[in-house]
């Protein structure tokens, strides 16, 4: 009982840290460059989700596309205003400016939401239980892990199917060839941050039932996305995902054998000693780097 | 500010822009000193240092109102000592210890208030308690339970308090689970901060001298958990036919998510620190499940205290139509009670000066009617809590009120 309901629950938070590590995967695949404010990016779909549907009284899918389309348009922001003109001039000051630019939102979020936090109202996915051998489960968490996996096979057949996502790869392998192709480089890029922060948004308004709603609610989130997307290896779509579910089911297990005190201590450190034995992470490939 | 001007044309024709701009700065900075207008007295000065944002921030709130209220009834009769008038001064602790200490501090050594009257959170009160001691400077508490604030062991103890004290809450929690639920094992859901220690103690304490329960096990968890599911399932799987929960808004609203997911049932009896924010919006549809406890409550038959206080809340703050509206009332209760026995204090001593209101709070001559009770010598010597288990009431939320159970 408590083995099962902490791997059920384990699955839900973990397909989440899954879905944030497949953005910061995607941006990294094609421009080499990551939003470490994911986080907040999240967040915003949340704030936006709940803003729409509770605040101005939307009808709940017109929200959920609101706060989606809010969640992308930021990211694009990011990359045009704190990623592209770094990556320009060969700086790789964009680490610390998409960290800021994540501090400036979360404190516009603190202003414009306010300082309460706040709950989702209780709905359908919330209110239904099926049973499973035995333990009641929430329909939303059954969903959560099922649409975090839906995503990233999604992403997956896009990338290895269209055209769109040949071009996607084709830039990942040699940007300056990929150019002379012509194949837009810079759409690229701005597609691939627009698709990351879908996929926030979308962990943003899955999670916001089970968490409370406020500014400050994604940072932690982010950086625990940040030690998946690094203990999966972050060339691997598929590696980032599987390391968000192990992750979130060991923290799961972790809390529920040892107490919710030891839950961060000994999930880090196992992200640190994974990273000591494999360096590429679980399922990530050595890169050759041509001098 | 004429020197200072003449000191900015020193920068040259060149800033001549930067010049103008630092002149008109310094001028409208200078504009409301202006317009200050002479006082009679100088005025007395409270200050208060509380969560005013964050998680917790209605408590904050709350407290603000029933402090207000207080100094606003004192000051339109007059003042204290001569017609001195109450001046409020706030600081927002966030919730963090480290902050509360260094805004107590300000607001000891930079505004010389008083009194400071303190917050929702128990580890910010226990911070401030060895420096108000140190400083030899009022603390009032009015929100936080640690029963450590108030009995810290300092000769002389310059902590007061008009709230709960943690040990008798625990006291009355494990009784009313045995009685109103017949609950033999209660188990322990406890907040992992010096509240939840506090607690601990108290209800162990509680268990032994209670023969009606038997404790089942001791959970504890972070304010950041998700998901309590195990700690829950491990107090179920001990036999645990009730919840005592000791925590705050948010993460209570997670642990009655828990149950709810889990589909468990048993009743939870609650310390009060769920009663500081939307518990029932964050907490959903078994919010209402949580008896806890109180020190006042605005619904049904009102003293004419309760009465003339409800009124001026309405008034004040136009959104408040009801008791329905008041949202965490002990802070606003509590406060206000807390404000008047001050400034008795202070009259009875004829100043201001700490020590002597110190020495006045533990003799007070003049009985208070308050909203919670009418104080007939609140405090002693020994004794600086002004309310006991006989002040506490049960209550539960029924949507966004708070309605009494017993």
């Amino acid at each position: 009982m408590l083995i099962s309901s902490a791997l059920i629950s384990g699955l839900g938070i973990g397909s989440m840290y899954g879905l944030l590590a497949l953005g910061f995967h995607i941006t990294y695949a094609v421009s080499r460059t990551v939003n470490f404010a994911q986080g907040s990016t999240m967040m915003l779909g949340a704030v936006l989700c709940f803003s729409g549907w509770v605040t101005l009284a939307l009808p709940l899918p017109l929200a959920v596309i609101l706060a989606l389309a809010g969640s992308a348009l930021w990211s694009v922001i990011v990359e045009r205003v704190a990623v592209r003109p770094f990556v320009r001039t060969g700086s790789q000051s964009w680490l610390m400016a998409t960290v800021a630019l994540g501090i400036v939102l979360d404190n516009l979020v603190l202003f414009g939401f306010g300082k309460d936090p706040r709950g989702m109202p209780p709905g359908t996915l919330t209110t239904s239980f099926i049973t499973i051998a035995g333990i009641k489960v929430q329909l939303l968490q059954i969903i959560i892990p099922i649409v975090g996996l839906a995503l990233a096979a999604a992403l997956h057949l896009v990338a290895q199917r269209t055209r769109y996502g040949r071009a996607m790869l084709a830039t990942v392998q040699n940007p300056s060839a990929a150019r002379l192709m012509g194949i837009d480089v810079g759409t690229i890029t701005t597609a691939a941050f627009a698709i990351s922060g879908l996929l926030a948004g979308v962990a943003g308004i899955l999670v916001a039932p089970l968490f409370t709603i406020s500014s400050t609610m994604g940072t932690l989130f982010g950086i625990k996305a940040f030690a998946v997307a690094i203990l999966g290896g972050i060339t691997s779509a598929w590696g980032v995902v599987l390391a968000g579910l192990i992750y979130g089911v060991a923290e799961a297990l972790i809390t529920a054998l040892l107490g919710s005190t030891y839950t961060q201590i000994v999930s880090f450190a196992l992200v640190i000693l994974v990273l000591a034995v494999l360096p590429n992470g679980l399922f990530g490939r050595a890169e050759a780097r041509k001098v | 500010m004429t020197n200072q001007i003449a000191q900015y044309r020193a920068f040259g024709p060149r800033s001549g822009w930067l010049t103008r701009r630092l002149v008109l700065s310094v001028v409208l900075l200078g504009v409301p000193a202006l317009q200050i207008p002479a006082y009679a007295a100088e005025p007395i000065k409270i200050g208060h240092v509380a969560a005013l944002s964050g998680a917790s921030a209605q408590s904050g709130e709350a407290i603000t109102r029933g402090l207000a209220l207080a100094i606003d009834e004192i000051n339109a009769k007059g003042g204290l000592l001569g017609g001195r008038k109450l001046e409020l001064i706030q600081r927002d602790d966030e919730s963090s210890p480290p902050k509360g200490i260094v805004a107590a501090r300000e607001l000891i050594s930079k505004e010389k208030v008083v009194a400071i009257f303190g917050g929702i959170d128990t580890p910010v009160s226990l911070a401030i308690t060895p420096l108000a001691n140190k400083e030899k400077s009022i603390f009032m508490g009015v929100w936080a339970a640690g029963t450590g604030i108030t009995r810290n062991g300092a000769t002389p103890n310059y902590v007061f308090r008009v709230s709960a004290v943690d040990a008798l809450v625990d006291i009355k929690l494990l009784d009313y689970a045995a009685k109103k639920f017949g609950s033999k094992k209660p188990g322990l859901m406890l907040i992992n901060n010096p509240w939840g220690e506090s607690n601990q103690k108290g209800l162990i304490d509680a268990d032994t001298a209670n023969a009606a329960v038997e404790i089942a096990g001791i959970e504890k968890f972070e304010n950041n958990d998700v998901d309590m599911i195990p700690q829950l399932t491990r107090l179920k799987e001990k036999g645990a036919d009730s919840i005592i929960l000791v925590v705050n808004t948010p993460p209570g609203a997670q642990v009655m998510k828990s149950r709810e997911r889990m589909g468990w049932t048993v009743p939870v009896v609650s310390h009060w620190g769920i009663s500081g924010g939307r518990f029932p919006e964050l907490a959903g549809p078994t919010a209402g499940d949580a008896h806890f406890v109180q020190t006042y409550s605005f619904f049904g038959k009102l003293s004419p205290a309760g009465e003339r206080v409800l009124a001026a809340l309405k008034a004040k703050y136009p959104a408040i139509k009801g008791p329905e509206d008041i949202f965490a009332p002990v802070g606003t209760a509590n406060a206000y009670d807390a404000v008047h026995l001050v400034a008795l204090a202070i009259t009875e001593a004829g100043d201001t000066d700490a020590e002597k209101v110190r020495v006045a709070l533990e003799g007070l001559k003049t009985p208070f009617e308050g909203l919670i009770k009418t104080y007939k010598q609140p405090f002693s010597a020994d004794n600086h809590d002004a309310l006991g288990p006989d002040d506490y009431v049960m209550v539960r939320y029924d949507g966004n009120k708070i309605v009494p159970t017993q």
